[in-house]
């Protein structure tokens, strides 16, 4: 699904310019439930950005589904993102004068769909994650687990590949949090690949890869079965 | 573009955002309404103008003579120059870019029109048959006076409707005989004029004038119509060829204005619609200057609107808007609002102008608005379509900076997390 060579990529800011990704090497598997870890500042949003064509990297290369992204103009990237990739944000990103529902049908909006069938798919999707009722209230009346769910029916209405969440739970307490990472990872069981950035371990545990950053590469990858060591490791740290 | 879901997302933003759309729509419209204003005010000064001057044909000249005061050939100034039939066919025939010609001969002394019992004393004009349309002669019954009537020293007679209302009160007096200083005339024709310029006159032949009132065959003055120029030079130099004309035929100095005077209507005319020419292209800069002013206003609002819509342009680019999309949404809401604003000060503007017109007409139908120099200030039809391409353009204008400004957000810029 996911292959990336040798991927870098530096911030100039004037005359300065700071390398972030050095030569990252990282390939995800369709289905596959990952987290990435790493300090702050580490780089992980910067490659969150990369993976979901919001932003280029200056060298390297990166598949995406079999196709090489590189280069792409505007128009062909946003295309690209309404297709093949959902994304979720920590602070939700909801359009704020848009009821539920109006958000959630966005994307849709991008691909022509009509308003009435987008409306009604959109309607669905809310009900599939229980906020049939809220369909018509605005972000502001919702509370962040809510907000989230309806940022999470977004992500998913254009039906995409695979979803990007950069720490979709960091704005939401405990209890919630495992709510949303329930639901993600039912999106997973569907068969979706998801990919989330966290910082909290008990979140990067629900998942079932965890790629950690470190210096612009990837320090350690841990699978799967080695999940409760890492469990067992990062509570005696 | 036009896909009731672009409208639909614009007016949602419009909806959230009334006062800031209303006043930035208020300075288009105002532009508009004071460009209507200007431009029907205009206009109105100008048919006003034109009015004053259609009481004739706008090509007339007037032509007198007097005393020389400039010596001439050896000949001392205080000559006596009057101008005689010959003159006439001199005008007539070799008068250079002379259309048509009139010949005035004065009655002498008051000349007392009777009928019946009742009597007055009013202008008798004596002419040629072409004056009729050289001074726009208004015929409501009979007919004016012709060719033959000229040549037979014929003793016809067409009056004013002053004339007709004093001498023959409600009685039809065409092919009655009305007495010149007791010499019966036969009524042939009767004018009427609403501005009464001329409804205390009557027209009789020259040559009967002349015949029948001691004139020989001298003339008093001159109305010809000249070739039509454009320029006020080209109307003065025709009025040069004549007076030179003229002058060679009585021998006084041309330059000599008291020897014969002139008065060539079109170089006037050529002249004042100048001025108004001026007015107008003053009055589209003013309009026009009052019109950047408002879309400034727009554009720099937009501006605004696209920085607060920021995140909301970012997460639109996150979800799959491209450029062309979102330039769109923001190029559709300029014109949006440029288009209707505008409109509605059009309307309001044309609306005036044409209540101003009605009340004016209105005024003057019931014989009332005398001396008022303003006629028909409206906007005409063109001119309001071009407004509107104006403001469409303008619309387009002023949502282009902010236009580009929205399609260059960068989303991860937008959707950073503080
Ligand atoms: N647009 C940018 N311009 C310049 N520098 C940037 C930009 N975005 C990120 N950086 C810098 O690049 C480095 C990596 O940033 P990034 O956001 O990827 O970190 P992160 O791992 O997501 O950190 P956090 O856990 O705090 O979110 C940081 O030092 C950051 O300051
Ligand atoms: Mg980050």
């Amino acid at each position: 699904m996911i292959q990336i060579e040798n991927l870098h990529k530096s911030y100039v800011m004037g005359h300065n310019s700071l390398h972030v990704l050095k030569g990252l090497e990282l390939g995800i598997e369709e289905g596959e439930f990952v987290s990435i870890m790493g300090s702050s500042g580490s780089g992980k949003s910067t490659l969150l950005n990369i993976l979901g064509i919001l932003d280029d990297y200056d060298k390297g290369t990166y598949y995406l589904g079999g196709k090489l992204i590189q280069g792409l103009n505007e128009t062909k990237a946003a295309m690209t993102r309404n297709k093949m990739i959902g994304f979720i944000f920590q602070s939700f990103n909801l359009i704020s004068f848009k009821n539920a529902m109006e958000n959630v049908a966005l994307p849709l909006y991008y691909q022509k769909v009509s308003r009435k069938r987008r409306n009604q798919i959109a309607l669905e999707y809310l009900d599939r994650l229980g906020l049939k009722d809220w369909a018509h209230h605005l972000p502001s009346e919702l509370s962040g687990g809510q907000k989230q769910r309806v940022a999470i029916a977004r992500a998913l209405i254009s039906q995409p590949q695979i979803i990007l969440a950069d720490e979709p739970t960091g704005a939401l307490d405990s209890t919630t949090s495992f709510e949303v990472m329930e639901i993600l990872k039912e999106i997973n069981d569907q068969g979706k690949t998801v990919i989330i950035v966290t910082h909290e371990h008990d979140i990067a545990a629900m998942t079932k890869k965890i790629i950690r950053l470190k210096d612009g590469v990837i320090e350690e990858v841990i699978k799967n079965g080695e999940l409760q060591l890492f469990k067992d490791r990062v509570r005696t740290e | 573009m036009f896909d009731v879901d672009v409208w639909q997302e614009i007016f949602s933003t419009i909806k959230k955002n009334k006062l800031r759309t209303f006043l930035t729509g208020f300075s288009v419209a105002w532009g508009i309404f004071m460009l209507m204003i200007l431009l029907g005010s205009g206009n109105g000064l100008q048919n006003g103008v034109k009015e004053e001057f259609s009481s004739n044909s706008i090509n007339i000249m007037w032509m007198w003579t007097g005393d020389t005061s400039i010596p001439f050939e050896g000949m001392k100034e205080g000559r006596t120059i009057k101008f005689n039939n010959g003159d006439y066919s001199y005008l007539k025939e070799k008068g250079e870019n002379i259309e048509n010609v009139s010949s005035r001969y004065y009655l002498p002394g008051t000349i007392i029109y009777t009928y019946k019992n009742e009597y007055g004393s009013f202008e008798t004009s004596s002419c040629h048959p072409s004056l009729l349309g050289m001074e726009k002669v208004n015929i409501v019954s009979g007919r004016f006076i012709n060719d033959l009537d000229l040549n037979d020293f014929r003793k016809v007679i067409v009056i004013g409707d002053n004339i007709k209302k004093a001498l023959f009160k409600e009685e039809d007096p065409i092919g009655k005989y009305v007495k010149l200083n007791n010499v019966p005339f036969k009524v042939i024709g009767l004018t009427f004029d609403k501005d009464r310029h001329s409804e205390r006159t009557a027209y009789i032949p020259v040559s009967t004038a002349q015949r029948i009132f001691n004139g020989a065959d001298r003339v008093h003055t001159f109305a010809v119509t000249t070739k039509m120029v454009s320029t006020a030079e080209e109307a003065e130099a025709i009025t040069d060829k004549v007076r030179e004309g003229l002058a060679a035929r009585h021998k006084f100095d041309p330059k000599d204005k008291k020897a014969m005077g002139s008065f060539n209507m079109l170089a006037q005319y050529i002249r004042t619609m100048k001025i108004f020419q001026a007015i107008k292209i003053f009055v589209w800069i003013i309009g026009i200057g009052t019109l950047i002013a408002g879309i400034v206003g727009v554009s720099n609002i937009m501006l605004i609107l696209v920085k607060e819509r920021t995140r909301e342009i970012g997460i639109r680019k996150a979800l799959g808007a491209s450029p062309a999309s979102v330039i769109t949404l923001v190029l559709l809401e300029s014109v949006l609002i440029t288009t209707v604003a505008g409109y509605a000060g059009l309307l309001l503007g044309v609306g005036i102008m044409e209540g101003i017109n009605y009340g004016l007409e209105q005024a003057l139908a019931t014989g009332g608005g005398e001396g008022i120099f303003f006629r028909n200030p409206t906007v005409d039809f063109t001119t309001a379509i071009t407004s509107m391409i104006i403001l469409v353009v303008s619309g387009a204008l002023a949502g282009y900076l902010p236009a580009r400004k929205a399609a260059n957000v960068k989303p991860i810029e937008a959707l950073r997390d503080e």
